[in-house]
């Protein structure tokens, strides 16, 4: 993983980040007067993977959009790699607001991976182009380091035989890896998945769920969106539900998943009806 | 009495004909190439982030686009010199008027094939770390410009129709060399119908490649299988 810090950190933070990745702090989001993340709290610390559950509209995917600024937080701070972003200052009332630049957000975005429901690859690329352009374009490595990066990738999530096809020519499953590979690219100090399998047929999901576990237990930092409790119970080192734009419930799997001592939470597992019995431990 | 038509003239003049076939093929270029690049700055505006730009593009196409391209013509060439003091010759304005024409139109063919990419495309750029330019120039426009063919090689079309306003100024076109040819042969009956049957000899086989070249993409730009 690449360290955020090209130049300038201070030996005192160098220490810090060895740990953390990624923390929120007091974040909020609301949609005109509609809250929609009511102070949130969370750090991720390297080689971690977190997974957000919670009901549809209890701010999970709001929540991993405005850690790469898809959508910005109201208030509230976001320190990538103990760096916090943007820059603080206070509005007309006082109040302290954080003030962000666009060229700085893309800097970030650049460190942080992202894969969405939808996968969003580029139909007019192949599944290597598709892998290379953001290395070319954004990292200046040249076509062949950039070749070399895209197979290393692809063959990571079980791919590269597909390197040359479209995406229209790949399955749901085949495009979400090749989406993965696309973001690992970028070597990003953590990654951000988004429901990555609610789009998928069912015998899809299997091949994707199968590829993230592979990164977690190499030591990928991930923060997950998921509405597959068995991969947050097999795979999370810690689980967060969610529930109307708070953390109501946080802790390892074995806590939050089989032993909730919040209402809300038992009441949130006991309808999910895609909590599929726990596959054995690994 | 039945009209005797004789073609024989127009053999003798065939070479004057063609000289005004080649000056409107080059008006045709010219305004096609100014007006598509025109036209994809203009589009790129009007889909901007930034108001003031999307202002100045709206502002742009609905000007020209509510005036007639005979008004624009006749203005740039007669008007226009007593504001700049330049008179311009009857192939710079026209190739001037056409390109903007040209341009207001195409650049409504931007905006729609911009609009028409879906919002997860911008997203997944972003989300790579693009700028908003870098969305657009590698993402973006490539998907768009696929989409826009049709409705280019259908622009280019219409402008080679609309070139023919250019006569109106006295531009060596082929519909004005046919005006004075048919004026000084006293054959206007022969002499339109030779335009007429050029145009249609000409713009057949383009038509028929915009609907292959459309047949082309539609297969290799299909983005989903199933």
């Amino acid at each position: 993983m690449r360290s955020y810090f090209l130049n300038g950190a201070s030996v005192k933070k160098e220490a810090f980040i060895v740990t953390e990745v990624l923390r929120l702090e007091k974040l909020t989001k609301s949609y005109g007067n509609v809250p929609v993340l009511k102070g949130i709290d969370l750090t991720v610390r390297r080689g971690e993977t977190v997974c957000l559950i919670g009901a549809s509209g209890s701010g999970k995917s709001t929540l991993l959009r405005c850690v790469n600024f898809l959508g910005y937080p109201t208030s509230g701070q976001i320190f990538l790699e103990g760096k916090l972003i943007g820059q603080e200052t206070s509005d007309r009332a006082g109040n302290k607001i954080m003030k962000y630049r666009e060229s700085e957000l893309s800097a970030v975005r650049a460190h942080v991976g992202m894969v969405f429901q939808q996968f969003n690859l580029f139909p007019h690329m192949t599944a290597e182009e598709n892998v290379m352009i953001a290395p070319i374009k954004i990292r200046g490595l040249s076509k062949a380091e950039a070749r070399e990066r895209a197979a290393a990738q692809l063959g990571k999530v079980g791919i590269l035989d597909k390197a040359k096809s479209y995406p229209g020519q790949l399955s749901g499953g085949q495009q979400q890896r090749v989406a993965i590979a696309r973001a690992l690219a970028m070597e990003p100090a953590i990654m951000l998945f988004d429901e990555a399998t609610s789009a998928l047929d069912p015998e899809l999901v299997g091949e994707v769920l199968l590829a993230m576990r592979q990164l977690a237990q190499e030591g990928t930092t991930m923060l997950v969106v998921t509405h597959e409790l068995g991969f947050a119970y097999n795979v999370a080192h810690r689980v967060a539900f969610l529930h109307e734009g708070t953390i109501h419930e946080e802790g390892t799997p074995e806590q939050v998943l089989a032993n909730p001592t919040k209402p809300r939470t038992k009441d949130f597992l006991r309808g999910h009806t895609t909590f599929r019995m726990p596959e054995p431990k690994l | 009495m039945v009209y005797k038509w004789d073609f024989n003239f127009l053999l003798q003049l065939g070479p004057l004909l063609l000289k005004g076939l080649e000056n409107t093929a080059k008006l045709w270029l010219v305004a096609l190439v100014c007006g598509l690049a025109i036209g994809m700055v203009m589009g790129v505006f009007r889909t901007a982030p930034s108001r003031l730009l999307r202002a100045i593009g709206t502002l742009y196409v609905e000007t020209i686009r509510n005036t007639p391209g005979l008004v624009q013509l006749i203005w740039i060439f007669y008007a226009l010199p007593i504001l700049t003091g330049m008179q311009s010759s009857a192939w710079v304005a026209a190739s001037v008027s056409l390109s903007l024409y040209t341009g207001a139109y195409s650049a409504e063919i931007y905006r729609a094939g911009i609009a028409s990419v879906e919002l997860g495309q911008w997203e997944a750029a972003r989300a790579l770390g693009f700028g908003y330019l870098n969305q657009m120039r590698y993402v973006v426009l490539p998907q768009a410009l696929m989409r826009m063919i049709p409705a280019f090689g259908n622009r280019a079309i219409e402008l080679a129709k609309a070139t023919t306003l250019a006569s109106t100024i006295a531009f060596a076109d082929l519909l004005y060399t046919a005006k004075m040819i048919a004026e000084d042969q006293l054959r206007p009956l022969e002499t339109y119908t030779a335009v007429t049957l050029i145009f249609t000899a000409v713009l057949l086989p383009v038509s028929y490649a915009v609907v292959l070249l459309e047949r082309r993409l539609g297969q290799k730009g299909s983005v989903h299988r199933d």
